[in-house]
C-alpha cells in the first residue's frame, strides 16, 4: 500500500484528511445524482426498475471509489498520470481491434459485472497527463512549439482513435478538453488560431471521412424541421418535451413525451429532456444552477491549490464536467448537433458515472492536498 | 518556484477567461431554455398533445330505409369478428388450431392472419374470422377462458331484410372508392365505413349516414391506445320511409322474375308515391357490403337477364301500341281528327312507294279512334300520325312525361328518346321522312321510352294532371289513424287537356281491357268497383319484314329469345276514378315468347287488383305483409 498511501511522505493523516474532504461539494453531488435518480425512476414509468435501482448502487461504489481516490496522495496521481494514460491507450487499442474482429461499433470492454468504455477514461487520463507534462514545463518552454508536439499527439491520438469507433461526442470531448488545457498552461492564442485556420482547412476531408449517420445529424441539427420522423426525430421530439413543460412542467410522473415512448434513449444522453417537461423551466435552471456551483467549487478548489499540477487538474477537471454539461444540454435542446454525450451524475450509465466520481475524486484530492507542493517531477518541495 | 510564478500568473487570467466563458455559456443554456419553455412552450405543447391525442372517429348507424307501414328495407345487422391481440395469445398457431376447431378456418384466413401478425406490432388485433353467425360467436364467446388474446368485436353491418326483391329500389351500400374520398366528411376514410353506391342508399346517402361519433384516445409512440380521454357516441343516420308497399313490391317482383327479364311499376297517381318498382332479376345487396367475391361479380356481370340494370329507369325500349293513345291525344287536342272521324284500314296503309302494314292481315275496316285503340289499329294510326305530325306529337309526349327525366328520386335515370325534325337534322344531318312520322305513330322507329316513364304517361293520362312519381314518402310512416290522400296532389297541376278528349281515351283503354275484341280482354278485373283500362304493346327489337312474318316463317318461341319482341302494358284502374297507374315491360315476350296481352297484362291485372285492395281508403292492413314474412324469418 505504500504506492497508495505513504506515511513517510504524509503531511496528514488519513482522519484529518477525511475531515479534509470538501463535504459540502460531495453533498452538492449527491444532490445531482439524486435529481437524476429521480429522473431514471420517471423514465422507467415510475419504477425503480430497470434504471434507477442500478443506477443508486453504480453511485454509491462510484462514490466509495471517489473517496478512495481523494485520499490518495496528489504526487501520486502525478506519478501515476502516465501509466493511467498508457493502459487506457491500450484498452482503447483492445476495443479497436475486438470491434474490427466483431462487427460494428464496439466501444465496451465486458467485465462481467461491469462494461467499460475506455473512451470514457481517456476524458479523465488525458487531462492528468497533459497536467503532468505541462507540470513539468518551465514557462519558456511553452513558446516552443517543437514542445507542443507531445501533447497534442496525446490528445489526438486517442481523439482520432474514438472517432473511428465512431464515437463523435466523445472524439469532440477529446479535443476540446484537451485544448482548454492547452490553453490554461499558457500556450499563446496565435497558435490556437493557427490550429483553428488548419483544422477549417481540414473539415471537408474530415466531413468526406464521417459516417452517414453522423453527416445526417449534423445536417438536421442545421435544419431539423426537413426531417421529422428521419434522422429529426430525436431533436425534434426533444425539443417538443422540454418546450411543452413550460415553466413549471407537467408534474412528476406525467410527462407525456417520456412516458409515451416519444423519446429514444430518454434514460441514457436524452435525460433532461425528462427533466426540462415534467419539472418546467424551474427545474431545468435549478439542475443548471446546481452544476454552476459544482463548477465554482472547482474553480476555488483550482484556486486554493498550492501546485502548478493540482490547479491544472482542478481547471481541466471542471472545464471537462462544464463540457460534458453544455455539451449534453445543448444537444437536448438543440443548440448543438445530436452527438452522444451523457449528463453528468444523471444520466443511465455505468462507465460515465464511474468516470465522473473519478474526476470529482481528482478535484477532492487536490483540495485535501491543497498545500502539498509538488515540484516538476512530483518530488515534494518545502 | 520563481521560475513557476510566470506561468502561475497566466494559469490565473487563463482560468478567470475560461471561467468566464463557460459562465457564459450557462447562460446561453438558461436563454434557449427560457425560449423553448416560455416563448415557443403554446407551439411545443400543441406538438405534445398532437403526438399523443389521437382522434378516432366511430361510425353511427346508417339510417334505416322502411316501406310506407314501417316495415324494414335496410337495417344495420349486428356482425361479430374474432379478433386476437398477438402479444396475449402468446402461440399464434395453437391460437389458430384452437379456433379452427370452434369455427369454420380457411387456409386463406390462416394465411392472412399470420401475415397481420407478421406485419403489425404485437398489441394491435388482428381479425381472425369476419362476419360472424350469432352461433359461432357464442361458440367462441364461451370457450373464451382457452383462447387467451381471442376477442368477439361487435359491429354493424348493412342487410336487406328482402334481398334481391328490394336491390334495385334500396339499391345497396359498398366501401368507399378512391374517387369519393375526395368528400368533406371525415367519415369516409373509415375502414368500416359504408356508402351508398345505388338508388336510395345512394340518392339519400348524407341522410342516413348520420354523424361521426369520437373517441379521443391517448396513444404511445408505437400507436398503443393508453385510455381513452373522451367519448362521444354519434348520431344515427335519419330514417327514410319509402311510399313502397312491400307487399305489392313483393307481388311484382315475383310476377316479373318469373318471366326472366322484366320491370313492373305501380303509382299512386294522385300522391305520386311509387307502390311498387320492379326489376327482374334482382341481386343480392347485403354481398356488396362485406364486399363481393370475383366469382359473385363476374356471375353477376355475365348473366344475360342483366340483373345489375335497373330496367325500370334505365331500360329503353320502343313503346309499340302503348303509344297509340297518345298519338290519338296529341290528334284530338290539335282537332286533325273527332271521336268520331274514320279511317278504312284494308291491312295496309300506301305512303309513295313504300306500304305501312298493320298487324291484322285483313285489315280492320272502316273504324274510328276509340276502335281504333282498343284493337290497336295501325292504319288508323298512320293516318292519324300523318295529320298531326311529328312536332305536335312530340309534344304531346313531352307534356305527358316521355322523353324527358321523371327525376324521381333514385339514380341511373334514362331518358329515352322522343324525336322531332329538329332533332332529326340537327343529329343526322338528314331532314325529316314523312314516314318515320307514321313509324313513329305506333311507337316504333326513334321512339324509346323507359318503363317509368310510361307510368308517369299513364298516371297522366288517367289524371289530366302532371303527376310525379316519387319514392321517398313525405308523411312517414303511414299508420291506421295518419291522414289518407283522398283526393289528387295540389302539387301536380293540371295538364291542360281537355276532358272530353280525356273520356275519350279513357273510353277507348276500358275497351281494351273489358270488351270482347280488345287486346287484353283476357286480363280484365271483374269486380265493377275496381275495373281497369289499359293498352297493350309490342316493342320490335329486330326489324322483321312483315311478309316474312306474314308468311309465318319464324313467330313465337321459333324465334331466339334475345331477337324477340317485348311485350309491353300500360294501365289504370279504377276506370271510374283513376288512381293506380301501372306498367309492365317483359322483354322478349318472357318465358313463353307472348305479346303485350298475354304476357303484360296478366301482371298489371295482379298489381292494381292488389293495389285497390290496399287501397287506404278502404283499410290500412293491420299486419303488414312485410312484418309477418319477418316474423317468419
Amino acid at each position: 500500500m505504500r504506492w497508495l498511501y505513504d506515511p513517510s511522505q504524509a503531511q496528514q493523516t488519513l482522519s484529518v484528511k477525511l475531515l479534509n474532504v470538501n463535504w459540502p461539494l460531495v453533498a452538492l453531488v449527491t444532490t445531482i445524482a439524486c435529481v437524476g435518480f429521480a429522473m431514471l425512476y420517471s423514465a422507467g414509468n415510475g419504477s425503480w426498475h430497470p434504471w434507477a435501482e442500478r443506477q443508486v448502487i453504480r453511485y454509491l461504489v462510484a462514490a466509495l471509489v471517489m473517496l478512495v481516490v481523494a485520499m490518495v496522495d496528489i504526487r501520486v496521481w502525478l506519478r501515476a498520470a502516465y501509466g493511467f494514460y498508457a493502459v487506457t491507450m491500450i484498452l482503447l487499442i483492445a476495443v479497436e481491434v475486438r470491434g474490427a474482429i466483431g462487427m460494428g461499433a464496439q466501444r465496451w470492454i465486458d467485465l462481467g459485472v461491469i462494461q467499460i468504455q475506455p473512451s470514457e477514461f481517456m476524458k479523465i487520463a488525458l487531462v492528468m497527463v497533459l497536467a503532468r507534462y505541462f507540470n513539468g514545463m518551465p514557462a519558456e518552454e511553452i513558446r516552443n512549439p517543437v514542445k507542443l508536439i507531445v501533447p497534442a499527439l496525446l490528445i489526438l491520438v486517442p481523439a482520432a482513435m474514438v472517432l473511428k469507433q465512431p464515437d463523435l461526442g466523445t472524439a469532440i470531448m477529446l479535443v476540446l478538453g484537451g485544448a482548454a488545457m492547452f490553453f490554461l498552461a499558457g500556450v499563446r492564442l496565435w497558435k490556437f488560431a493557427v490550429v483553428l485556420a488548419a483544422a477549417s482547412a481540414v473539415v471537408p476531408f474530415a466531413w468526406h471521412h464521417l459516417r452517414e449517420y453522423q453527416k445526417n445529424r449534423i445536417l438536421t441539427f442545421l435544419n431539423p424541421e426537413s426531417d421529422p420522423l428521419g434522422a429529426g426525430y430525436h431533436s425534434l421530439q426533444a425539443k417538443i418535451a422540454v418546450g411543452s413543460g413550460g415553466v413549471f412542467g407537467k408534474g412528476y410522473l406525467s410527462g407525456t413525451q417520456a412516458h409515451l415512448s416519444f423519446l429514444p434513449e430518454r434514460q441514457t444522453d436524452f435525460i433532461f429532456t425528462i427533466l426540462g417537461e415534467e419539472f418546467g423551466l424551474v427545474g431545468g435552471l435549478v439542475l443548471l444552477a446546481l452544476y454552476a456551483v459544482v463548477f465554482v467549487y472547482g474553480y476555488a478548489i483550482a484556486f486554493r491549490s498550492r501546485s502548478h499540477f493540482g490547479r491544472l487538474l482542478a481547471f481541466g477537471i471542471t472545464t471537462n464536467l462544464f463540457l460534458y454539461v453544455f455539451i449534453n444540454i445543448a444537444m437536448v435542446i438543440g443548440l448543438l448537433p445530436v452527438v452522444g454525450v451523457p449528463l453528468p451524475l444523471v444520466s443511465y450509465g455505468g462507465t460515465s458515472m464511474l468516470t465522473v466520481m473519478f474526476g470529482f475524486g481528482l478535484l477532492m484530492s487536490v483540495y485535501v492536498h491543497r498545500d502539498v507542493r509538488i515540484g516538476r517531477y512530483g518530488e515534494a518541495e518545502t | 518556484m520563481k521560475k513557476s510564478s510566470g506561468r502561475g500568473k497566466t494559469l490565473t487570467r487563463r482560468a478567470v477567461i475560461l471561467g468566464g466563458g463557460q459562465a457564459a455559456l450557462l447562460a446561453a443554456l438558461a436563454g434557449r431554455l427560457y425560449y423553448l419553455q416560455v416563448v415557443q412552450a403554446p407551439k411545443f405543447s400543441m406538438l405534445a398533445d398532437e403526438n399523443r391525442i389521437n382522434i378516432r372517429l366511430l361510425v353511427p348507424p346508417r339510417g334505416l330505409i322502411v316501406d310506407r307501414f314501417g316495415v324494414p328495407l335496410a337495417v344495420n345487422r349486428p356482425t361479430y369478428q374474432a379478433v386476437v391481440i398477438p402479444e396475449q395469445a402468446g402461440n399464434i398457431n395453437q391460437t389458430l388450431d384452437a379456433v379452427a376447431d370452434l369455427v369454420p378456418l380457411t387456409d386463406a384466413d390462416r394465411r392472412r392472419v399470420l401475415r397481420d401478425v407478421r406485419n403489425h406490432h404485437s398489441f394491435v388485433p388482428i381479425v381472425l374470422r369476419e362476419d360472424m353467425d350469432w352461433n359461432e360467436m357464442a361458440r367462441i364467446d364461451v370457450n373464451a377462458v382457452d383462447l387467451p388474446g381471442v376477442s368477439i368485436e361487435q359491429g354493424l353491418i348493412r342487410h336487406y331484410v328482402f334481398g334481391d326483391e328490394t336491390s334495385h329500389v334500396v339499391g345497396y351500400v359498398a366501401p368507399v372508392s378512391e374517387q369519393e374520398l375526395n368528400s368533406d366528411d371525415p367519415l369516409v376514410e373509415l375502414p368500416d365505413f359504408r356508402v351508398g353506391k345505388s338508388g336510395v342508399e345512394k340518392q339519400y346517402d348524407l341522410e342516413l349516414r348520420g354523424t361521426a361519433g369520437t373517441s379521443e384516445v391517448e396513444v404511445n409512440a408505437f400507436g398503443r391506445v393508453v385510455r381513452e380521454l373522451a367519448h362521444e357516441d354519434g348520431i344515427a343516420g335519419d330514417q327514410i320511409v319509402l311510399g313502397l308497399d312491400m307487399d305489392l313490391q313483393d307481388i311484382a317482383m315475383r310476377r316479373c322474375a318469373a318471366q326472366g327479364s322484366a320491370s313492373a311499376i305501380v303509382i299512386d297517381s294522385w300522391t305520386g308515391e311509387v307502390l311498387a318498382l320492379a326489376s327482374a332479376p334482382g341481386f343480392d345487396p347485403s354481398a356488396f357490403a362485406s364486399g363481393l367475391s370475383p366469382a359473385q361479380w363476374k356471375a353477376l356481370v355475365d348473366n344475360p337477364y342483366n340483373p345489375l340494370e335497373n330496367k325500370a329507369i334505365a331500360g329503353t325500349y320502343s313503346p309499340g301500341s302503348t303509344f297509340k293513345p297518345l298519338v290519338a291525344t296529341a290528334a284530338l287536342e290539335a282537332g286533325v281528327i273527332t271521336p268520331d272521324t274514320e279511317f278504312f284500314c284494308p291491312g295496309e296503309y300506301h305512303l309513295g312507294n313504300t306500304v305501312f302494314h298493320c298487324w291484322k292481315k285483313g285489315g280492320h275496316g272502316t273504324l274510328s279512334v276509340r276502335r281504333a285503340i282498343k284493337e290497336s289499329c295501325d292504319v288508323f294510326f298512320y293516318h292519324t300520325a300523318d295529320l298531326v305530325g311529328i312536332d305536335r306529337i312530340a309534344h304531346m309526349a313531352n307534356r305527358l312525361g316521355l322523353g324527358l327525366k321523371t327525376d324521381i328520386d333514385i339514380p341511373g335515370e334514362k331518358t329515352g328518346l322522343i324525336p322531332t325534325r329538329a332533332w332529326k337534322l340537327a343529329t343526322t344531318g338528314v331532314a325529316w321522312q314523312r314516314g318515320e312520322t307514321l313509324s313513329c305513330g305506333i311507337g316504333q322507329s326513334f321512339v324509346s321510352v323507359t318503363p317509368l316513364q310510361l307510368a308517369t304517361y299513364v298516371a297522366r293520362l288517367a289524371t289530366g294532371h302532371t303527376v310525379k312519381p316519387v319514392l321517398v314518402r313525405d308523411g312517414g310512416v303511414m299508420t291506421a289513424s295518419s291522414p289518407i290522400a283522398n283526393a289528387m296532389s295540389p302539387a301536380f297541376a293540371p295538364l291542360g287537356i281537355q276532358q272530353k278528349t280525356l273520356d275519350v281515351i279513357h273510353d277507348a283503354m276500358y275497351g281494351v281491357v273489358n270488351e270482347v275484341h280488345g287486346t287484353a280482354y283476357g286480363a280484365r278485373i271483374e269486380d265493377p268497383t275496381m275495373i281497369m283500362g289499359g293498352k297493350t304493346g309490342t316493342a320490335q327489337v329486330h326489324h322483321i319484314a312483315r311478309e316474312i312474318r306474314d308468311r309465318g316463317v319464324v313467330t313465337g318461341t321459333k324465334v331466339p329469345w334475345k331477337d324477340r319482341d317485348h311485350a309491353l302494358f300500360i294501365a289504370f284502374a279504377p276506370v271510374a276514378a283513376p288512381r293506380y297507374v301501372c306498367s309492365v315491360v317483359v322483354e322478349h315476350g318472357g318465358a313463353t315468347g307472348g305479346e303485350g296481352g298475354a304476357v303484360a297484362a296478366p301482371i298489371a291485372h295482379d298489381l292494381l287488383l292488389e293495389a285497390q285492395k290496399r287501397d287506404p281508403a278502404r283499410r290500412v292492413p293491420v299486419v303488414p305483409f312485410g312484418a309477418a314474412k319477418l316474423a317468419q324469418g
